[in-house]
């Protein structure tokens, strides 16, 4: 029904090829665009900004470029981490040394520098694949975090080795540094998001990316009908680290502000965003969205709804929380009914009543303005909950989010008559 | 969720009397991830004396306080997310108990107008309140610590031509003590052996060969979580002695200790503050927040080092609270007038004595140019048999003449890049 080709006719092939054929997806996607850049900025402040959309955005922007590498050219990398630094430390480096050049200039020239320093540590991939691949990666993470560390130099020689962003602006308006206002840094963040997912999305489809995605599925096989492997695989490095090093230019300068190599960019970074295009999808710009939402906004999310508490609520909050709370005790008994009289395997009817059960007690946390719960419970639980999660995506839907918004987009093709 | 529906109860029934403003403390804790061993004593120490206050005294100055604890796990990027959520509800000073986080939060608060304590870590040259206007390291700094320790090298013998290692966590907080050590061994012409050892510790195997090899006269550490009782462990296994090894005040607590036993016994460690739990108001305590069920975490915590270090930290907000109080004539204070009161502060002997802390940390003032107090330090002992630490050092001065041309410098640097005036008239 919403997704129909019926009477969406291409005359041209430039319509043909675009990146959303279908009319509907095309509207959806400018009015997404249209919220992100004109009605976003208008309404939030420096929480939402600093707390949800700038992690956001950045991270989607690793996430695209590791996606880049591991999704579409199937080469797997830990170096993530040592990659946003090499970027945050050129970033640091240009700045300080051109405080009048623009910083988009600065980010752009620390994602190339990094697409030079991806270039040289993507030159073992001619030789290794697979894990032996993962290990040489990780040894570029440790180095370069190493690096940053021992080499005075990097920090400007600064007696703590911690790296500060001074005020830089764009356009007269402040970009980095404390008295940024939110919307700023939230539209800069965003230039750069909407640029890297345009050319990723592009050069997916194009030459290299049929290139990348041969190497990925057989290389032999690839080079057998034409692919050059030395280009296809460091071209892939490039890309990936050029978007890499722009992701951690930004985390450093725009987002925290101060950075610490070894904390801020440390293995856990590189993981992280492995877990982001795992769960979002391998090989889709759309899932390393997902992937990075999903990340960022679950521990917010569950922060705000267990751990925070408020003393003062109202009547008619206090009268929605017994609302939910009945939709809670409901859809329990139901989820029950369905464990115990059915006696099969969970049917569909069962992880329907879970859901409702996770919508009630959200909505009912959100409500009274969060359980209070300790906040050291609270944060074991993040984990628990988020490592379950990504187990659960693992076994129920090894193609993560993307996957979902694929299956739920052929329905909505269908629906609501599905036969 | 029967417990909730109670409060609830309470909450509405509550919500038709007038609310009283709190006085809003926030307490970036974490008592999860590596470092959570120092990071739960802490958060305890904090959250108990400030509910002693309003269970003993009424709050501060009759207005209740109210600790807004959130969970950074030592995360830079959470830490940035609790500021950010917390700041808008009245937070009068952040404590975060971390160098990354503070080095994070200190043009950010300042550019908020709210204040910074980072007692004893952070950044150091803050304690120019000149260039720093929002931000305070007293009573001691980490510039303090590496002067006190050789100070105190210096009053148990001539030290120059000896050989002193430090050990140190590679990052911006074990970085922090090198500069000042390297101009005091130019002085005093002792020989220093720079050893860093890597987030978050647990392989200083090598370090330790080369402390074994080189047989350093002294060790001094830098370390923070189980950086502090591996390096005590591998100190034993090399048969260090350990009279001769000094750890800086993160670096002395039972936790970096009780691990290694009885090998332990004799280990330095530098203070800023009273030990022990021999002080009146640990009874206030007990009377007032344990017995009533209201004690912080487990309750276990009371009285260990890294508690009192927490119970301390709220007192001297509590009493720039109290300054702030009396400067400005009203009860409910801002950020901004808390900021005036931390920088009028001041503690003296007697005043502690009245709070039930006597001699529990040294006397000193603040000033607009002076952030960072006297800078007096203690040396503490490790008791393996007892399993107690005890005072065996007065605070003592450290060496000013070295340490201010330090803190100059870093601060007209920081001052350059930032292009920020000089704010004391």
């Amino acid at each position: 029904m919403f997704y129909r080709e019926a009477g969406d006719f291409s005359t041209t092939y430039p319509q043909d090829s675009q990146t959303f054929p279908i009319k509907f997806d095309r509207y959806r996607y400018y009015l997404v665009l249209f919220i992100a850049i004109a009605v976003i900025p208008l309404m939030v402040n420096d929480y939402w900004v600093s707390a949800i959309f700038m992690p956001f955005l950045i991270y989607a922007i690793a996430a695209i470029g590791l996606n880049i590498l591991t999704g579409y050219c199937g080469q797997v990398s830990l170096g993530t981490g040592g990659f946003m630094a090499v970027g945050a430390y050129s970033c640091y480096k240009l700045m300080t040394a051109f405080p009048d050049v623009s910083m988009f200039v600065h980010v752009m020239l620390a994602g190339v520098i990094t697409a030079i320093v991806g270039v040289l540590f993507g030159l073992p991939s001619l030789r290794i694949k697979g894990f032996y691949l993962a290990v040489a990666t990780l040894a570029a993470q440790f180095f370069l975090v190493w690096l940053f560390n021992r080499v005075a130099w990097f920090y400007n020689y600064s007696a703590s080795g911690q790296i500060n962003a001074p005020e830089r602006e764009v356009f007269g308006v402040l970009i980095t540094g404390p008295n940024t206002d939110a919307w700023a840094s939230y539209m800069f963040c965003l230039v750069f998001v909407i640029f890297s997912a345009v050319i990723a999305r592009n050069l997916t489809r194009g030459a290299f990316g049929r290139k990348w995605m041969a190497i990925r599925d057989m290389d032999i096989a690839a080079e057998i009908i034409g692919v050059n492997p030395l280009m296809a695989k460091l071209s892939a490095f490039a890309v990936s680290s050029f978007f890499i090093g722009i992701s951690g230019a930004l985390f450093f300068a725009v987002y925290l502000g101060a950075v610490e190599v070894g904390e801020v960019f440390g293995i856990q970074k590189s993981f992280i965003v492995l877990f982001m295009i795992i769960i979002g999808g391998l090989g889709s710009i759309f899932g390393s969205f997902a992937g990075a939402a999903f990340l960022v906004v679950l521990p917010v999310l569950l922060k705000i709804m267990l751990a925070d508490a408020d003393a003062d609520i109202s009547n008619t909050q206090y009268a929605f929380g017994y609302v939910f709370l009945a939709a809670l005790l409901i859809s329990t008994l139901m989820m029950l009914r369905e464990a115990i009289f059915r006696r099969t395997a969970p049917s569909n009817n069962m992880v329907g009543w879970i859901f409702a059960m996770i919508a009630a007690f959200v909505a009912y946390t959100l409500t009274i303005g969060g359980m209070g719960w300790p906040t050291d419970i609270v944060a074991h639980l993040q984990l628990v909950i988020v490592g379950a999660l990504i187990i659960i995506f693992l076994i129920a839907e090894p193609h993560g989010i993307a996957q979902l918004w694929r299956v739920a987009k052929e329905k909505l093709r269908l629906w609501p008559f599905p036969h | 969720m029967k417990m909730k529906l109670g409060t609830m109860a309470v909450a509405t029934m509550m919500a038709a009397s007038p609310v009283m403003a709190d006085l809003v403390f926030p307490s970036l804790s974490y008592r999860t991830g590596p470092y959570a061993a120092g990071g739960i004593p802490f958060a305890d120490g904090y959250a108990d004396y400030m509910n002693l206050l309003n269970a003993r005294d009424g709050g501060i100055g009759g207005v209740m306080t109210k600790v807004l604890e959130c969970e950074t796990g030592y995360n830079t990027e959470k830490g940035v997310e609790c500021y950010e959520s917390t700041k808008g509800e009245g937070a009068l000073v952040y404590q975060p108990l971390s160098t990354g986080i503070t080095y994070q939060l200190i043009p950010k608060a300042t550019a908020d107008g709210i204040p910074i304590h980072s007692m004893g870590y952070g950044r150091t040259s803050a304690a120019n309140g000149d260039v720093f206007s929002h931000v305070f390291n007293y009573p001691a700094n980490y510039w303090n610590g590496a002067s006190g320790a050789i100070n105190y090298l210096m009053s148990q013998g001539d030290i120059s031509g000896k050989k002193i290692a430090l050990v140190y966590h590679n990052s911006a907080y074990g970085k922090e003590p090198i500069r000042t050590l390297e101009e005091l061994s130019k002085k005093h012409g002792f020989e220093l052996v720079l050893l860093p050892v890597d987030h978050p510790g647990q392989e200083q195997k090598s370090q330790w060969l080369q402390i074994r090899r080189e047989k350093p006269d002294n060790v001094i550490m830098y370390g923070w979580g189980v950086m502090n009782q591996v390096a005590v462990q591998e100190a034993a296994n090399i048969r260090y002695n350990m009279e001769n090894f000094i750890g800086i005040w993160w670096s002395g607590s039972e936790n970096d200790v009780l691990p290694a036993g009885d090998a332990a016994n004799g280990y330095k460690a530098l203070t800023f503050h009273g030990v022990g739990n021999d002080f009146p108001v640990f009874a206030d305590i007990q009377k007032y927040v344990v017995d009533a069920g209201a004690a912080a975490g487990n309750g276990d915590q009371i009285g260990t080092v890294l508690y009192n270090r927490g119970l301390y930290a709220a007192m001297l907000a509590a009493e720039a609270a109290k300054t702030a109080q009396e400067i400005h004539g009203v009860a409910d204070i801002t950020p901004a007038m808390m900021r005036d009161g931390m920088e009028a502060l001041e503690i003296t002997e007697a005043k502690m004595a009245a709070l039930g802390l006597p001699s529990f940390g040294p006397e000193f003032n603040v000033s607009c140019e002076n952030h960072g107090g006297p800078g007096l330090v203690g040396m503490t002992q490790w008791d393996a048999s007892a399993k107690t630490w005890s005072l065996i050092n007065e605070f003592a001065p450290s060496d000013m003449d070295v340490i201010q041309p330090l803190i100059d410098e870093d601060s007209a640097a920081y001052a350059a890049e930032n292009k920020i005036e000089a704010s004391c008239k």
